[in-house]
C-alpha cells in the first residue's frame, strides 16, 4: 500500500493524518472530560450527555444568528459569547435534571442509564420541534477560515487549531477546577468517601448539584466547539455517546489524565487505520480492541488506588 | 399463615391466561393484518422475558440484546435469502446463483460463511448456537474477571454499536444498511401469504410460551434462587463456594438464545431482517419493554412489550411527533415511579383483592415486593 509514495509524500500524509488525529482527539477529549466528571466521579451513567452537546451546539448556532442579525460587525468575536452561552444553558438544564431526576437515583446506577436515555429521547425530539430535522451549521468568522501551509505539501485547518487550543485550555481549568480549588477539594472528598465528608460539614448533595452542572455544562462547550468542524442534527449525539463512554471507560473511570490519554490512544489508533482501510472498518476495528483490552483489564489503563 | 394459592398454581393460571389471550381471544378479534403485527410485537417479547432472567433476577443488564436477535433474525434472513437466490431468479445477474445485493457489490462468489446456510436443519441450529456462541465469547471472560453491573451495560452496547457499523459498513456480504430483503420461501412454502403468516403466528405463540415455560422452570429451581442470591449478595454466594462467573454466563447465553430465536421469528413474520433491528436503539427499547412490565415478571415483560409497542404504533400512526417524547417520559417515569412495572402495580393494588375476593385474608398481598435490582 505504500506503492507510488516517495518518500516526501509519505511523510507528509501521516502528518496529515496525525493532524487529523489530533482535531479528533480534541474532539474526544472534550466530549469525554465532562461525562469522566460526571460518570468517573460521581459514578452517574448519563445517556443524554451528547444531547446536552448538541444543545451547545444549537445555543452556538442561535448566537450566531443573532450577532448576524443584531452585530454584524461583532461577528468576529461571536464565539466567544456563544461559548459562554452554552455553558450556561447546558450546565443549568444540567443541575435541574440533577434536582429532579438523578439525586434520587444515585444508588440505582443501572436506573439512572434508563432514566437518562429517556430523558435522551426527549431532548431529540424538542430539538427536532425547535430547530427542524435538518442539520444546521454556522457561518465561520473570517479569521477562523483557510488553513496554514507549513511546507509544501502538509497544511493544517485554522479551525481545525483553534479547537486544539481551546480544548488545551479547557482540560487546564479543569484540572485547576478539580485539583487546585477549595470546590475541586470537596467534589473529590464526596466522592471518596461521602458519609464522612458530610461529617466534616461539606453539603454534598450542593456538591453533587454543581459537579452535574459543570459536566453537563463543559459538554455545552464540546457541543459548541462542534460547530467549528461540522455541522448540527438533533440526533447526532447519538452518534457519540458509545465513543464517549468507551473513552471515559478506557482510561480508567476515576483518573482525569487517563480519560485524556485514552483519547489520545483511541482518536490516534482511529485516524491512523482510516488511511489503510475503509471508515467504518478502522471505527470498528479500534471499537473491537478496546473492547477486547477492557474485556481483560476492566478497571482501564490508569486505576486511582481507593481503600474501599 | 396458609397460602391463598400456590405459587406454581398462580404461574400456571398466568400461563393459561397468556396462551387464552395470545391463541384464542387476539386471533379472533384482529384482522389478520393486526395480527401479523402482534406476532411481530411477540418476538421482541423473547429478549423481553430473556432480560427478566438475566437483569431482573440475576442482575445482569445487557445494552446490547439486539445483538443477539439480529443474530438469528440474520441466520434466518441468510437461509431464506438463498432460497430465494435460486440460478432461475437469479440468471440476469453477472453471477447467477448468489442473492442479488452481492451481485451488486461485484462479489462472485458465495462466501464461506454463507454456505452452511444452504440447508434448514443448519439454519434453524444457528438460529440458537451463533447467538449462545456469540453470548458465550463475550462474557466469560467478562464474568470471570468481575466485570458486572454498568461496564457490563456498557460494554454491551458498545458491542451493538459495532454490529451495526460491521453490518452496515460490509455491504456485499451483509446487504448493508437495507438489511436482507425480498424474503419468500421457506423449505418451498410461501411464507408471504396471509394463511402463512397465521400459521407463523401460532408457531410463534408456542414457541413464546415454551420459552415462558422454560424460563419458569429455571427460576423455580434451585438454580434460580442462586440466581437472585448472586444479584442480591454475589460475595456471599461466592464464599459458600458457587462458581458465580458459570451461573452468569449461562443465564446470559440462554437470554442471548431466546433473544436469538424472537429474531429468527421475526424475520420469518415480516420478511426482512436489517441492521436497524441490531443496534443501540432497539437493544436499550427491549431493556424498557421490561421494565414497563416489571423486570421481576416473566409475564409482564410479555403485556409490557405488547402494550409499549401498541403505543408505538398508535400514537406513531397519528402523533409522530409526540411518540419520542411518550417514550422518554414512559423511561423516566417507570423507573423513578413504578420500579417494578405493570406486575408490580398487579401484586400490590390487583392481586390483594383477587384474594379478599378467594375469601383468605392474612396472606402474601401484604408482603412488599421485592425491591429492585441495581
Amino acid at each position: 500500500m505504500f506503492m507510488g509514495y516517495s518518500l516526501g509524500e509519505l511523510g507528509s500524509i501521516f502528518a496529515m493524518q496525525a493532524f487529523a488525529g489530533l482535531i479528533l482527539f480534541s474532539v474526544f477529549v472534550l466530549m469525554s472530560l465532562g461525562l469522566a466528571i460526571i460518570f468517573g466521579q460521581m459514578g452517574v451513567i448519563n445517556m443524554a450527555h451528547g444531547e446536552f452537546m448538541i444543545l451547545g451546539a444549537y445555543m452556538t448556532y442561535l448566537t450566531s444568528q443573532a450577532f448576524q442579525a443584531f452585530a454584524p460587525g461583532l461577528y468576529g468575536i461571536y464565539f466567544f459569547v456563544a461559548m459562554v452561552v452554552a455553558f450556561c444553558a447546558s450546565g443549568a438544564l444540567g443541575m435541574l435534571v440533577e434536582w429532579s431526576m438523578i439525586r434520587f437515583l444515585y444508588k440505582r446506577p443501572l436506573d439512572t442509564l434508563l432514566a437518562t436515555w429517556g430523558l435522551s429521547l426527549i431532548m431529540q425530539q424538542a430539538f427536532r420541534s425547535i430547530f427542524g430535522a435538518r442539520e444546521v451549521g454556522v457561518e465561520l468568522p473570517e479569521w477562523m477560515m483557510g488553513s496554514l501551509a507549513i511546507t509544501d505539501t502538509i497544511e493544517v485547518q485554522i479551525n481545525g487549531l483553534f479547537v486544539m487550543g481551546l480544548t488545551t485550555l479547557i482540560a487546564i481549568a479543569v484540572y485547576l477546577l478539580m485539583f487546585r480549588s477549595r470546590w475541586g477539594l470537596q467534589v473529590r472528598a464526596v466522592v471518596l468517601n461521602r458519609p464522612m465528608a458530610g461529617a466534616v460539614g461539606i453539603d454534598s448533595e450542593r456538591v453533587d448539584r454543581f459537579t452535574f452542572g459543570l459536566g453537563c455544562g463543559i459538554a455545552g462547550i464540546a457541543g459548541s466547539a462542534f460547530t467549528m468542524i461540522g455541522s448540527t442534527g438533533p440526533t447526532a449525539g447519538q452518534l457519540y455517546i458509545v465513543d464517549t463512554f468507551l473513552v471515559v471507560v478506557f482510561g480508567g473511570a476515576a483518573s482525569l489524565a487517563g480519560t485524556i490519554a485514552s483519547a489520545f490512544t483511541i482518536s490516534q489508533a482511529q485516524s491512523t487505520m482510516e488511511f489503510f482501510m475503509s471508515g467504518s472498518m478502522a471505527k470498528v476495528l479500534t471499537l473491537l480492541v478496546v473492547v477486547c483490552i477492557l474485556m481483560v483489564r476492566p478497571e482501564g489503563l490508569f486505576v486511582l488506588k481507593v481503600r474501599r | 399463615m396458609t397460602q391463598a394459592l400456590s405459587p406454581r398454581f398462580k404461574n400456571l393460571i398466568g400461563l393459561l391466561l397468556l396462551a387464552v389471550l395470545l391463541a384464542v381471544v387476539l386471533p379472533l378479534v384482529l384482522e389478520p393484518f393486526r395480527l401479523n403485527m402482534v406476532g411481530k410485537y411477540l418476538t421482541y417479547a423473547f429478549v423481553a422475558v430473556g432480560l427478566v432472567l438475566c437483569w431482573g433476577n440475576a442482575g445482569i443488564l445487557s445494552l446490547g440484546q439486539g445483538v443477539f436477535f439480529g443474530l438469528g433474525g440474520y441466520a434466518m434472513a441468510m437461509y431464506l435469502k438463498l432460497q430465494s437466490s435460486t440460478l432461475e431468479a437469479t440468471k440476469i445477474q453477472s453471477t447467477p446463483g448468489i442473492p442479488d445485493f452481492m451481485d451488486w457489490n461485484q462479489i462472485t462468489e458465495l462466501p464461506f460463511f454463507w454456505v452452511p446456510f444452504k440447508s434448514l436443519p443448519l439454519s434453524l441450529l444457528a438460529v440458537v448456537l451463533v447467538p449462545m456462541a456469540f453470548a458465550f465469547i463475550v462474557s466469560f471472560p467478562m464474568f470471570k474477571r468481575r466485570v458486572g453491573g454498568v461496564y457490563f451495560a456498557i460494554i454491551t452496547q458498545a458491542l451493538a454499536a459495532i454490529m451495526t457499523i460491521l453490518i452496515v459498513g460490509q455491504q456485499g456480504y451483509t446487504g448493508g444498511i437495507n438489511g436482507i430483503t425480498d424474503l419468500r420461501t421457506l423449505a418451498g412454502w410461501d411464507i408471504r401469504t396471509d394463511s402463512a403468516k397465521t400459521i407463523l403466528y401460532f408457531v410463534n405463540v408456542a414457541l413464546l410460551l415454551g420459552a415462558i415455560g422454560l424460563c419458569l422452570l429455571v427460576r423455580g429451581s434451585k438454580l434460580g434462587r442462586i440466581l437472585v442470591a448472586m444479584r442480591d449478595k454475589e460475595d456471599r454466594v461466592r464464599f459458600s463456594g458457587y462458581d458465580v462467573a458459570s451461573f452468569k454466563v449461562f443465564v446470559f447465553c440462554l437470554a442471548a438464545a431466546l433473544a436469538g430465536v424472537g429474531g429468527a421469528m421475526f424475520t420469518l413474520q415480516v420478511g426482512f431482517m436489517s441492521p436497524s433491528f441490531v443496534g443501540i436503539v432497539p437493544s436499550i427499547e427491549m431493556v424498557i419493554y421490561t421494565a414497563v412490565g416489571g423486570r421481576l415478571s416473566l409475564f409482564g415483560a410479555v403485556y409490557g412489550t405488547l402494550l409499549v409497542n401498541w403505543a408505538k404504533t398508535s400514537f406513531s400512526e397519528s402523533f409522530p411527533e409526540l411518540w419520542l417524547f411518550g417514550l422518554g417520559a414512559l423511561f423516566i417515569a417507570v423507573v423513578l415511579l413504578f420500579p417494578n412495572g405493570l406486575a408490580g402495580l398487579y401484586r400490590s393494588h390487583v392481586e390483594p383483592r383477587i384474594d379478599a375476593f378467594l375469601g383468605r385474608k392474612g396472606r402474601s398481598g401484604s408482603t412488599p415486593a421485592p425491591a429492585p435490582a441495581e
